[in-house]
């Protein structure tokens, strides 16, 4: 490896831009600029430093800041355009055959267009996925060419600097002074650098006070947080590591929770609310929106069973209580690392009709029957003699399709049925279709008919139900991020040089990464104090020379004019 | 007089205070600029932040009266955030202000607090009862925290526009002298939606229309401006009242698009008018408020609020969000639209922070940053709600 030998006798490694022993600037370009660049310490930094192998070449890369910005802004925009219409997940596709027919439907020629260039599901397509992908590298090589060479500039620094490292600071401050008089400024300095919470380094005619340093490594840890993050979203994708099923469960029902072995839920009650007139404010009930009734709850009061471990999956014989509790949007019910959401639910669905069997001329009963439209059985006995084959059940009538009754669904939405009826005077046996509101004679006129007398409904609960294993980490990325944007964004790193030259000076420098009104206010007192020489800002001296130069074209224009 | 109507007077204080605050702002920066008048300045600077403090005692006052009556924190509906915001933002110039002192921040702040607050109280103020998706306390931690976050975000673009005005030359034509005109045209829009909206109010505007929406269904929809657009297939039921010009396809909100048409008319008309009594660009109005401001102390202090701004936004907008998505929601991110425009707003700031740190992108170009992250943080309160509805659209 080569090395760059400084002035002072020090060797650098390849790439150091400033001298990592007494600050001298190393390289040509920096040599040309009239205050040092700081960002890194002039530490030598790999990417800036190696470009020639392929390895060296896709480092450079994915370390290059204005790659990272890149890859942000083509993310931001790309998950904007996601936004100008509703993503497939938030489309209901019911009424249309696929997904493409509802967006021309919905939405045109614009929605057909947008629909075949994928942006309806831009966020789970490839492209999107490696750019978040390639986001994460840029962090972590980026951190790794930055961090590493910072962290250990930082923790080797000296205490006394060259003059041309002093010189070269934004805030500078050189004046004449005896020996005596600067010996004396070091030590009043020292203490109220002290008292200001610095901590002071002295050295052979050298002072260094520093505050903060822990506040560079922020972004470094903010990064480590994201990596985390980025890295639970990823095992998301691993089996076992996340499920996310559907539970439609019926007021009475025990069912086996998908997804969740071993454990059944039992519904005992869904409870559907609306905000009454005396729970709203007045002034609501007058406007419009109070027309429409508010939901004020969604809850399914629920019972969590396990079975025994040795038991035949569906027996639910044995089942021990684990929990009892209503399960309510905002309060899902936790347990084990599973988690059931309250999600959706459909009131008043049909659980059992009631018939009569009765003579159509006599209108006389023989018997009722009771049909659990869920779980019809296949005959049922009507008074002593009498009984009714149920021969088909669409549980969601749809009309006829080449004379045969059809289903929608195994829903019980719109039951139909076609019975046999077995009575003493007919024991041959009679056909009837029966639907709501309709009866058919298929096979002739009957003598008999199935009367409809009454229905029970139940509520549904629409249960989602959730396991996350990767939750923890991503609260861990979360907390590691905040900490270090937190350390980042609310502390400097502040600096203090002082310099005794063999010719009588005393210098001052001083070096903040950020809020350099605030490290003003310490360098004010401090001066004052300690009688140090006064400063400039020499960035805001460009500033104002610049300012002077542009009044004075100005005039020049003006001259013209005259 | 009700807790409601107590409140409604305490936001009322407020507007006003702040209005003198701003009067007072324009005295301290104005009167500082004779050197024999750096006391008056002063002076009319701290009066100035007196009353800036008063209103916002009011202001808070406003928000804790209306809490107590409705039982919840009165983030819940369009009205009730968009106050809030202006109040924020205007805590965050006290806090701002008080680190660094500078009176032309509140000359621009507080206007800006004030066309927020102006923009909200268009929207009815009714107190809604919660419905079960709100109700959780993450909800006021987690619109809060996201609000102050803005708030203070907000207060970058102020210094950024500040920064700008002072530093672009208006003598000139360019880019920069162009753009910085159109931030005042917009300004001037709001007024525009703020001056008709108050109008057919005042007036009792209601026009009955009947329409079929996309799925099919006839509804009934109520303009309260005369309709320039009409929804898909409509019907007016009103007599007497405006015929709309033209029908829009269903998945249009002709309602809304009619405001916002009647809001650029009326805002353009404004603009010009002004442009006619004074003769000048109005940032050329503004400049002279901007120049005895400091370059380097604008740059620092929009860099500053940022760095305070970034981490509460993401604590509020990204993580409290999150936390909730997961209880509520059953998952922690659903690329809902308000989510997305979130991390839009969040990345946009990571750029900002990436530029300025590794790129040098100091002064004018921070500050026309911190300019277009306000525009981002204006789109995702006004825009995302209005136009692109999703989960959050009960917002509206």
């Amino acid at each position: 490896m080569k090395k760059i030998i400084c002035e002072c006798g020090h060797e650098n490694p390849e790439g150091t831009t400033l001298c990592e022993k007494c600050g001298s600037p190393l390289t040509e370009e920096e040599k040309s600029r009239k205050l040092a660049d700081m960002r890194y310490e002039g530490t030598a930094i790999r990417s800036k430093t190696y470009n020639t192998t392929i390895i060296d070449k896709i480092w450079n890369f994915f370390s290059s800041v204005k790659v990272g910005v890149a890859i942000i802004i083509i993310t931001l925009v790309a998950a904007g355009i996601g936004t100008f219409l509703p993503q497939v997940i938030y489309v209901s596709l019911t009424e249309y055959q696929d997904a493409a027919a509802a967006y021309k439907a919905a939405y045109g020629t614009f929605g057909s267009i947008y629909y075949k260039l994928g942006l309806a599901d831009i966020y789970s397509s490839w492209w999107f996925q490696t750019l978040i992908g390639m986001l994460g590298i840029s962090i972590i090589v980026a951190s790794l060419d930055r961090g590493i060479p910072l962290y250990k500039s930082l923790k080797n620094q000296r205490v006394k600097r060259h003059e041309n490292f002093l010189k070269r600071q934004r805030i500078f401050a050189s004046g004449e002074m005896s020996s005596e008089e600067a010996d004396k400024a070091f030590d009043l300095t020292e203490a109220k650098m002290k008292e200001m919470k610095y901590n002071v380094r002295r050295e052979d005619g050298a002072l260094l006070a520093e505050k903060g340093r822990f506040a560079r490594w922020g972004p470094y840890i903010n990064h480590v947080g994201l990596i985390i993050f980025l890295f639970g979203v990823m095992l998301r994708l691993m089996p076992g590591f996340y499920i996310d099923k559907t539970l439609w469960i019926r007021e009475g029902e025990t069912m086996a929770i998908p997804g969740m072995e071993g454990f059944y839920l039992e519904s005992k009650k869904f409870t559907f609310e609306t905000y009454s007139k005396d729970e709203q404010k007045e002034e609501f009930n007058e406007s419009k929106k109070a027309v429409n009734a508010v939901a004020k709850n969604y809850q399914t009061d629920v019972k969590l069973y396990k079975a025994p471990e040795d038991s035949v999956p569906g027996d639910t014989s044995n089942l021990t209580l684990v929990k009892e509790m209503p399960i309510i949007v905002n309060k899902p019910l936790k347990y084990d690392g599973y988690a059931l959401y309250q999600m959706d639910f459909r009131l008043n669905e049909l659980k059992t009709m009631h018939f009569d069997l009765i003579d159509k001329k006599s209108e006389k009963s023989l018997g009722s029957v009771a049909i659990d439209l869920t779980n019809p059985e296949k005959e049922y006995k009507v008074g002593k003699d009498s009984k009714v084959v149920l021969k088909k059940y669409f549980p969601d009538f749809a009309g006829f399709e080449d004379g045969e009754p059809q289903t929608a669904s195994p829903l019980p939405n719109n039951p139909a049925f076609i019975f046999d009826m077995y009575t003493p005077e007919t024991p041959k046996g009679e056909t009837s279709f029966v639907a709501i509101k309709q009866t058919l004679e298929p096979l002739g006129e009957t003598k008999y008919k199935m009367k409809f007398s009454a229905v029970d409904t139940r509520n549904v609960s629409g249960l989602t139900v959730r396991k996350d294993k990767t939750l923890m980490i991503l609260m861990l990325g979360g907390i590691i991020f905040m900490l270090g944007v937190t350390i980042g964004s609310y502390w400097s790193h502040r600096r203090l040089w002082l310099l005794k030259t063999k010719d009588g000076r005393l210098l001052m420098a001083s070096h903040t990464n950020k809020n350099w009104f605030s490290m003003k206010k310490d360098l004010d007192a401090v001066t004052e104090y300690a009688h140090l020489p006064v400063y400039v800002d020499q960035h805001d001296e460009d500033q104002k020379a610049e300012d002077a130069e542009k009044k004075l074209k100005d005039k020049e224009k003006e001259g013209d004019n005259i | 007089m009700s807790l409601i109507d107590l409140s409604g007077n305490l936001l009322f204080v407020a507007f006003v205070a702040y209005l003198i605050a701003t009067l007072l702002f324009g005295g301290a920066v104005k009167g500082g600029s004779k050197d024999e008048s750096a006391d008056a300045g002063k002076k009319w600077g701290s009066l100035a932040i007196i009353i800036t403090l008063v209103g916002f005692i009011a202001n808070l006052g406003y928000f804790i009266t209306r809490w107590v009556y409705a039982g919840h924190a009165p983030v819940s509906n369009m009205f009730e955030f968009t106050t809030a915001f202006g109040m924020f933002v205007v805590g965050a110039f006290i806090l701002i202000y008080f680190i660094y002192k500078v009176p032309a921040l509140g000359l621009f702040a507080l206007p800006i607090a004030i066309i927020i607050i102006a923009y909200a109280s268009m929207f009815p103020r009714e107190v809604n009862p919660l419905i079960p998706a709100l109700k959780s306390y993450w909800l006021y931690i987690h619109v809060i925290t996201a609000a102050i976050g803005e708030s203070i975000l907000a207060i970058s673009a102020v210094a950024g526009l500040i920064y700008l005005l002072k530093n672009i030359d208006l003598t000139k034509k360019s880019k920069q002298s162009f753009w910085i005109e159109v931030v005042m045209y917009a300004l001037v829009l709001v007024l525009g939606f703020v001056a008709v909206t108050t109008t057919f109010n005042v007036t009792g505007y209601e026009a009955e229309f009947s329409y079929v929406d996309k799925d099919g269904n006839t509804k009934e929809i109520t303009y309260n401006t005369p309709a320039l657009f009409g929804m898909h297939q409509s019907e007016l039921l009103t007599a007497d009242k405006m015929q709309p010009i033209a029908d829009v396809p269903a998945i249009v909100n002709a309602k809304k698009l009619t405001t916002v048409v009647w809001s650029i008319l009326i805002g353009t008309l404004l603009y010009g008018l002004i442009r006619l009594i004074i003769r000048k660009p109005i940032a050329v109005i503004m400049q002279p408020f901007a120049k005895r401001a400091n370059s380097q102390l604008m740059d620092e202090i929009g860099y500053r609020s940022v760095l305070i701004g970034f981490p509460v936004f993401t604590l509020g907008a990204l993580i409290f969000a999150m936390i909730w998505a997961q209880e509520a929601w059953s998952r922690f991110w659903g690329w809902d639209p308000k989510e997305v425009w979130a991390l839009i707003t969040w990345l946009f700031y990571a750029a900002f922070l990436h530029l300025r740190l590794s790129k040098g992108w100091q002064g004018g170009k921070s500050a026309w940053l911190a300019v277009i992250g306000f525009v981002i943080i204006m789109f995702n309160l006004v825009a995302v709600n209005l136009i692109i509805a999703g989960l959050h659209s009960y917002a509206g």
